[in-house]
């Protein structure tokens, strides 16, 4: 009994952990460029779809493959704000949403061209494989693994937006972008490397998860709502906000599923909703 | 003291309110369309449908500047009650109509009372969460609605007791053709209502309006109960021409494809939503019967090109072209 | 007495944590009253009509409005009471006409505004109550052309029309002649002059210019309170206002 509930609260915290690093980088642009991106869960998709060609088609190894992935999503993300999103800067919530469901709907048709419906998953390193005893309860190590990573990037992101001057710089933008512009930093380049490192977390984490999830042309949709989900919960531009928001809506989604799985998705819909409405800017949001 | 002329007042007024000739247009073609198309009436009858569904958002989002993503709700709910109604042997269109209206309508108030507090993001989000609740409720109450099966075994009695459904959708054609005519008619004295006025300042500029005296959360409610009424209509009108309702009818994909249609046509002069629901639905047909990764494809590519371009979609596109030739349009 | 006034505040209170906006705001207005509001940047005087409109709640104090008490009442409901306001910053619907907007609000007050069945090109009395209106402010032919077309002073001139077109018995004007050019700050001069006795006028204002012009009474806040109140020439002479806009221009 309690075996199964640590075992399911690991689970969701793995899983949860997983959410934030894909949608740490959306809760940044959002509460930073005020831009709403959807199409961020299909850069999570490129990401993982790198990982996998170069695993299945070159193998590569899967640490490589996941830094590789990371580079690869952060200069396409890199490109895309440069050249589309740069434009809406500023403009109708709306417009914003429609421009990049538009994007959404061009990656999803490009991804199902080139590499087919059919889910992709790649074989997670004998390392990473099985699972580990302590005592009564065991854990599969790749969701300890997930773990870690996730502790360790997110150490790095708070050690980051607190004692860097970038970080610095974000939090000022955050919170007031024309004083922040006044005060004569280039507002231009820091969203566009935000964006950047955004999309590389993003990337990250669409690697990681194809061992967890599966992959297919539809990953970026599918995760899109909980991304969206988590990011508004925890209060746009929050990173705390974030991963306090993926680590919840994880174990609620992963505990639901096991305890009432009657109830699908049903209870997490409910909690987002009656959340937005007690806190409508978030747990963390200004 | 500088006055206006009366005349010059009213002919303002007068001038809003007239018939465009794009709106003249459209409704013969697709009235001609019974005669003209002969073969495709199932698809024109659900392309005029979409066409109610998305002049129903634009009542929301056109004019209050209300953006939903999560619209379908209120068409699946009209779809099914028409549905449940007709199975359960009261299956009189007219009758089902009306009762998915007022459900529609209903819950669209509720709907209001949640989202009234909420703009941006934070609103999106909320649509979204109201349109994926009702999907997951739809999907899991098999018993009543069929899950994702589907709704079947509806039995439609004929209307008025006389005119029989027949399966080359002449008389479902004739029947949608008259409720969206009649409704667009209605949707037309609206916009151009007091009530039409105060929702145009509600997007204008939110901070003005109770500066008016105008109670913002009264407009809306009634606004979004108007809307989620016709769009409730429209869900019934096709339950009732295609006697079955599939679950998608609530979904994620048709709350994005009635925006698609929507700023296709172009947002805020209600005709926008008809052109762009009759182009999308008969160029999807087309075109992702095909491939459906061609459709996917071009269709986001469409999309980012209207939004970028900020043109206001193909009513946008031809009133510059008027204006380009020295019309008064506006 | 406060049957006399038409507005009133008692013991207004606002803070935000530990900062105090309003303080024991005790302020009298009575009826057909000309009474400016000035003082330094941040003294709380936006801050003071916020609270006098509901646009924000107070954290302690009473609001009365001709005697009763409007507390707890939203925005719109004083409005419709009489108690009307004009934005500081242009706060108008760039792409509707004067026309439009002045229709707009006088058909709030003829309650037309959840009417979806009545066409507005026959509501002729909302249209021509909108044109008499828009016309003694000389709106002219401008009043048919959308709003952003029209040059910062007419927009002005539109921000008191509409707060007159709902009929007010208190009329709050927020710095009624700021951003207007040189030029066209006669007509705002000439409108305020204009308005009609029985209405009790509260406006900031930082044209000194224009608050000896019109003003009858003076109130000056500094830091969140109300540090003076008189005539213009007993403000003029006083030492503590002189202090507190030292550095200031104008003729104080």
């Amino acid at each position: 009994m309690v075996v199964s509930l640590v075992n399911v609260l690991v689970n969701g915290a793995a899983y949860g952990m997983l959410l934030f690093l894909m949608a740490g980088g959306l809760s940044v642009t959002m509460g930073l460029m005020g831009f709403a991106n959807l199409a961020h869960g299909s850069l999570a998709m490129l990401g993982g779809y790198v990982l996998a060609t170069l695993m299945n088609h070159y193998d590569v190894s899967f640490l490589p493959a996941l830094l590789a992935a990371t580079i690869a999503t952060a200069f396409a993300g890199a490109i895309v704000e440069r050249t589309v999103f740069r434009r809406l800067y500023g403009g109708a919530e709306l417009d914003q949403v429609l421009l990049t469901i538009g994007v959404v709907s061009m990656t999803v048709a490009a991804a199902t061209y080139v590499w087919g419906t059919n889910p992709t998953s790649v074989k997670i390193p004998a390392w990473l494989d099985g699972r580990l005893q302590f005592g009564n309860f065991d854990f599969g190590v790749y969701r300890l693994f997930l773990l870690i990573v996730g502790g360790a990037l997110t150490a790095g992101l708070f050690f980051g937006i607190d004692r860097t001057n970038f970080g610095a710089k974000i939090r000022a933008a955050v919170d007031n972008r024309r004083m922040t512009v006044s005060c004569g930093i280039d507002v231009k380049r820091l969203f566009a490397l935000a964006f950047a490192i955004g999309s590389a977390l993003a990337g990250l984490g669409g690697g990681l998860a194809v061992g967890l999830v599966g992959l297919d042309p539809t990953f970026g949709v599918k995760y899109l709502v909980f991304l969206l989900m988590v990011v508004v919960v925890g209060g746009l531009g929050s990173i705390r906000g974030t991963l306090v928001a993926a680590i919840a809506l994880g174990i609620c989604d992963v505990t639901g599923k096991y305890y009432v799985p009657d109830a699908g998705a049903f209870i997490l819909y409910a909690v987002v909703v009656v959340m937005l409405l007690w806190r409508p800017r978030g747990l963390f949001g200004r | 003291m500088a006055v206006l002329a009366a005349e010059d007042a009213t002919r303002l007024f007068v001038a809003r309110s007239r018939w465009r000739w794009e709106e003249i247009v459209f409704w013969l073609v697709a009235a001609s369309s019974y005669f003209l198309f002969p073969g495709h009436l199932v698809l024109i009858t659900q392309a005029l449908i979409a066409g109610l569904f998305s002049m129903s958002l634009d009542i929301l989002l056109g004019y209050a500047g209300i953006a939903s993503m999560g619209h379908a709700a209120f068409f699946g709910l009209g779809a099914y009650t028409a549905g449940i109604l007709a199975k359960m042997g009261y299956g009189d269109p007219i009758l089902d109509l009306l009762a998915a209206a007022v459900l529609a309508g209903g819950f669209g108030a509720l709907c209001s009372l949640l989202v009234a507090r909420l703009h941006g993001i934070g609103m999106l989000m909320v649509t979204l969460g109201i349109g994926l609740s009702c999907y997951e409720l739809a999907n899991r109450w098999r018993d009543m609605t069929g899950g994702d099966d589907g709704l079947q075994g509806m039995v439609v009695k004929p209307i008025f007791g006389i005119f029989a459904f027949d399966f080359d959708g002449h008389v479902a054609f004739i029947y949608s053709f008259v409720v969206i005519f009649i409704l667009y008619l209605f949707a037309r004295r609206l916009v151009n209502s007091p009530f039409g006025l105060a929702l145009l300042g509600i997007r204008e500029n939110l901070r003005r309006v109770p500066a008016l005296g105008i109670g913002v959360r009264a407009q809306l409610m009634l606004a979004f109960t108007i809307a989620a009424s016709i769009a409730g209509v429209a869900g019934a009108l096709l339950a009732e021409s295609t006697q079955f309702i599939a679950l998608e009818v609530l979904g994620f994909d048709r709350s994005i494809s009635v925006l698609i249609m929507l700023v296709l046509g172009g947002i805020g002069n209600l005709v926008g939503g008809m052109i762009g629901a009759m182009v999308f639905t008969v160029a999807r047909d087309e075109l992702a019967a095909l491939d459906p990764v061609y459709w996917n494809f071009w269709m986001g590519l469409i999309l980012c090109a209207i939004v970028l371009s900020g043109s206001g979609g193909i009513v946008g596109l031809l009133r510059r072209i008027e204006r380009r030739f020295g019309g008064t349009a506006r | 007495m406060s049957e006399q006034l038409a507005l009133e505040t008692r013991g207004l209170n606002r803070s935000f944590g530990a900062l105090r906006v309003a303080q024991d705001i005790a302020f009298r207005l009575p009826r057909g009253a000309r009474h400016a509001l000035i003082g330094p940047n941040g003294a709380g005087k936006t801050t003071l009509i916020n609270l006098l409109t509901g646009a924000l709640p107070p954290s302690s104090g009473t609001v009365l409005l001709e005697g009763h008490d409007i507390t707890a009442m939203p925005a719109e409901a004083r409005v419709r009471r009489g108690l009307v306001r004009t934005f500081q910053v242009n706060t108008l619907f760039p792409h509707l006409s004067p026309l439009e907007a002045t229709a707009l609000a006088i058909a709030r007050r003829h309650g037309l505004c959840l009417n979806p069945l009545r066409a507005l090109k026959h509501c002729s009395a909302v249209i021509s109550e909108a044109r008499d209106l828009l016309g003694r402010f000389d709106f002219g032919a401008d009043a048919a052309r959308p709003t952003r077309e029209l040059p910062y002073g007419r927009q002005r001139l539109l921000e008191i029309a509409l707060a007159l077109a709902a009929e007010p018995k208190v009329l709050l004007l927020d710095e009624p002649a700021a951003g207007v050019p040189e030029g066209e700050s006669d007509e705002i001069f000439a409108a305020l002059s204009l308005l009609p006795r029985d209405i009790a006028v509260l406006f900031i204002e930082h044209d000194m210019d224009v608050v000896f012009r019109f003003a009858e009474r003076i109130t000056v806040m500094n830091a969140g309170q109300i540090l003076r109140e008189g005539t213009p020439d007993e403000i003029a002479d006083d030492a503590e206002v002189r202090e507190v806009y030292l550095g200031e221009d104008g003729d104080v």
